[in-house]
């Protein structure tokens, strides 16, 4: 059961992110109406899963090649720090980002779109506390090499990915074919303090776990 | 202060927008001409149940005098809830006012008490021109990467005017918005197709050329604005110009479609140097490229020269001057203030191509100086101008005075402010509230009304 957990997290936090509007589905949702067609909908979330794949991944190349070079218990004090940094930065210059795509961003401009939000959010950061043990532990022996890690890294970032698309992808149906928007009005909870409490949960795990 | 669910006054979209509750009160900037008093943000009560209806019962004096406030705006709205840049949980709470002569910007916070807004912050000139190298702030509109704002120079009352970007939050201003200006220099209105990711842009002249009244010479030469620009809002970058012609001067408001999904929008030509007509123009998407076309004239009205001010006595007839539009939420009705003829005209636009004119009134007016059933004093001066339309479409407010050193050019003896509202049909056809007819306190005049939660000039929308 124990060795199930990381995975179960990696699920939970791409739920997370999934439900998140700023992440995706409701950009999905709004290319589906201006264009009054579902097939956008589900189109556009492709792009949308390999940008914050790939924001995740590159989160992850950076651990393992870290752990390559340095002992894991100072990555994990470094992770931590940058975490608690972002959480910060989130906070306060979270809502003046350049904004560069909008309604007429075509599929590889929502992946960009997607990739820069995941990365500006600090998405791939908040899975450092579970990637480190899985990606940095795939030996017995802890003998880190990065063919060894490759794998379980892949792995990794497929749940948390396919976790993120299966969320995301419900929430932009639902409301592309049955809610409407309306209820975005109330029910659009504060994810920025929510991402900002995650990102710093993470980042105190990393220092004082 | 960011909250924990969305500023219930942001609409995803403005068929929502367009259901939002009554407003219960109006904000009016108010300027004195002479410069002496401070100018001042006045609260109107708008709602009919109240015993204050159709009262000032609050005002904010600026620090400073002689500002000259005119246009203003909201701080957050319902762009917050777009989706490539979401801000849904700022508050729309802070009127952003500037001075467009001063060039002084003042925040004024609406909370707790929307009745009696304080200032919290005063940005001085100095500051706005080191940052942004513009001057003479105009027009305001949030928006996916802020506060944008318009400036009409730069610090030496030259052109480029231009655009510059303010922090929601922090009200730093953040610097110059153009990346790439191409050929425009003049500025006067913005806004943008939220959904063609589009900001346009229109011309009225250099600070040089108006702050002590229009230049005959000037005008005639056609040396004030008559282009429209089209800009890549998220590159920043300028893509076309349309010269609407020679002959067409001061080319100023612009309402867009707020449907983000509709590519057309509205223009208002002051004046033809030709005949001395108004017109308004519709832009629209021809291929890859925009387009304009002009799709209603308003002739000027012969009239005795006796009773003209100088500037028309040799013309023998008063022009419309058409000097602000505005365009219902559901993009339905177009309403044009006459401020010279002093008619307001609404407009059926669900053809954007073919307009028909649904209803008109008259008030004042260069010549007509028409009354109201609620005015107390008989002939009234100035006419139509700073129109606001309620989000339903049910009511629309307008004041009277155009900008303070163009008044007496056309209004020699003077102008009383007042404020009036008109009733709207649901079908179209407009009439005066009798009940509603603010005598402006004297010394001041009225400029731009704001309503309660947004309105029809306020918000725009990523979603149809």
């Amino acid at each position: 059961m124990a060795a199930l957990w990381p995975w179960l997290t990696l699920a939970g936090l791409g739920a997370f992110h999934g439900v998140n509007p700023a992440m995706g589905w409701l950009f999905a949702v709004a290319f589906g109406l201006h264009r009054g067609n579902h097939r956008v909908v589900l189109l556009s979330l492709l792009p949308i899963a390999i940008g914050h794949a790939i924001a995740v991944a590159i989160v992850a190349g950076a651990i393992i090649s870290l752990g390559v070079l340095i002992d894991q218990q100072t990555v994990r004090h470094v992770a931590g720090a940058v975490l608690i940094g972002w959480a910060a930065y989130h906070a306060v210059y979270g809502h003046r980002h350049r904004v560069r795509f909008g309604m007429q961003a075509g599929m590889m401009g929502l992946g960009i779109w997607s990739f820069l939000m995941a990365t500006a959010h600090g998405a791939g950061l908040m899975l450092v506390p579970v990637l480190i043990p899985l990606c940095l532990a795939a030996t017995p022996a802890r003998e880190i090499t990065a063919a060894g890690s490759l794998p379980v890294s892949l792995a990794a970032i497929g749940v948390h990915t396919l976790a993120m698309l299966a969320v995301t992808g419900s929430i932009a149906i639902a409301v592309y074919q049955w809610l409407g928007l309306d209820f975005l009005r109330r029910g659009w909870i504060n994810f920025d303090w929510l991402w900002t409490a995650a990102l710093v949960a993470a980042g105190g795990w990393l220092i004082l776990g | 202060m960011p909250t924990w669910t969305p500023d219930p006054t942001f609409y995803p979209s403005p068929r929502m927008a367009s259901r939002a509750p009554a407003e219960h009160l109006a904000y009016v900037a108010m300027f004195d001409p002479a410069r002496e008093k401070p100018d001042a943000i006045a609260v109107v009560d708008v709602d009919p149940d109240s015993s204050d209806y159709s009262k000032i019962v609050g005002q904010v004096d600026m620090p400073n005098t002689g500002d000259e406030l005119h246009h203003f705006g909201w701080n957050a709205c319902s762009s917050c809830l777009c989706p490539n840049a979401p801000h849904p949980h700022a508050e729309r709470r802070y009127l952003i006012v500037p001075g467009l002569r001063s060039s002084r910007i003042h925040i004024l916070d609406t909370r707790p008490d929307p009745r009696n807004p304080k200032i919290v912050k005063v940005i001085e000139p100095e500051e706005v021109a080191d940052r942004t190298g513009y001057t003479r702030p105009h027009t305001i509109h949030c928006g996916p990467e802020g506060i944008y704002v318009n400036a009409l120079g730069n610090p030496d009352g030259d052109a480029p005017g231009g655009i510059f970007l303010m922090d929601h939050e922090t009200f730093d201003v953040r610097g110059r918005w153009e990346v790439e200006r191409g050929p425009q220099q003049l500025a006067y209105d913005f806004w943008w197709h939220l959904g063609y990711d589009t900001m346009v842009t229109s011309e009225w002249g250099t600070p040089k050329t108006f702050e002590d009244g229009l230049i005959p010479e000037v005008l005639l030469g056609s040396q004030y604005g008559r282009r429209l620009h089209f800009w890549d809002l998220h590159k920043r970058c300028h893509l076309q110009e349309i010269d609407l012609g020679e002959e067409q001067q001061l080319v100023f408001e612009l309402r867009p479609a707020h449907d983000p999904t509709k590519a057309y929008g509205f223009v208002g030509v002051v004046i033809s140097l030709k005949d001395l007509s108004s017109s308004i123009w519709t832009w629209y998407r021809d291929g890859d490229k925009w387009a304009a076309k002009k799709v209603i004239e308003i002739p000027a009205e012969p009239a005795d020269p006796d009773l003209l001010p100088p500037v028309l006595k040799d013309f023998k007839a008063v022009p419309p001057l058409v000097t602000d539009i505005d365009l219902s939420m559901d993009d339905r009705f177009l309403y044009v203030s006459c401020w010279g003829t002093g008619d307001m005209h609404q407009y059926d636009v669900s053809n954007p191509f073919k307009p028909e004119l649904t209803g008109k009134v008259r008030i004042g007016g260069i010549v007509s100086r028409a009354t109201h059933p609620g005015a107390g004093n008989g002939a009234l001066s100035g006419g139509p101008q700073m129109v606001e339309v309620s989000r339903d479409g049910q009511r629309v407010y307008f004041t009277n005075s155009l900008y303070g050193a163009i008044d007496p050019q056309f209004y020699p003896d003077g102008i009383d402010g007042w404020m009036v509202k008109l009733d709207a049909k649901p079908q179209g056809g407009i009439a005066f509230d009798p009940d509603f007819f603010i005598e402006w306190p004297k010394g001041h005049r009225p400029h731009q009304v704001r309503l309660e939660g947004g309105d029809c000039s306020s918000d725009s929308y990523c979603y149809p």
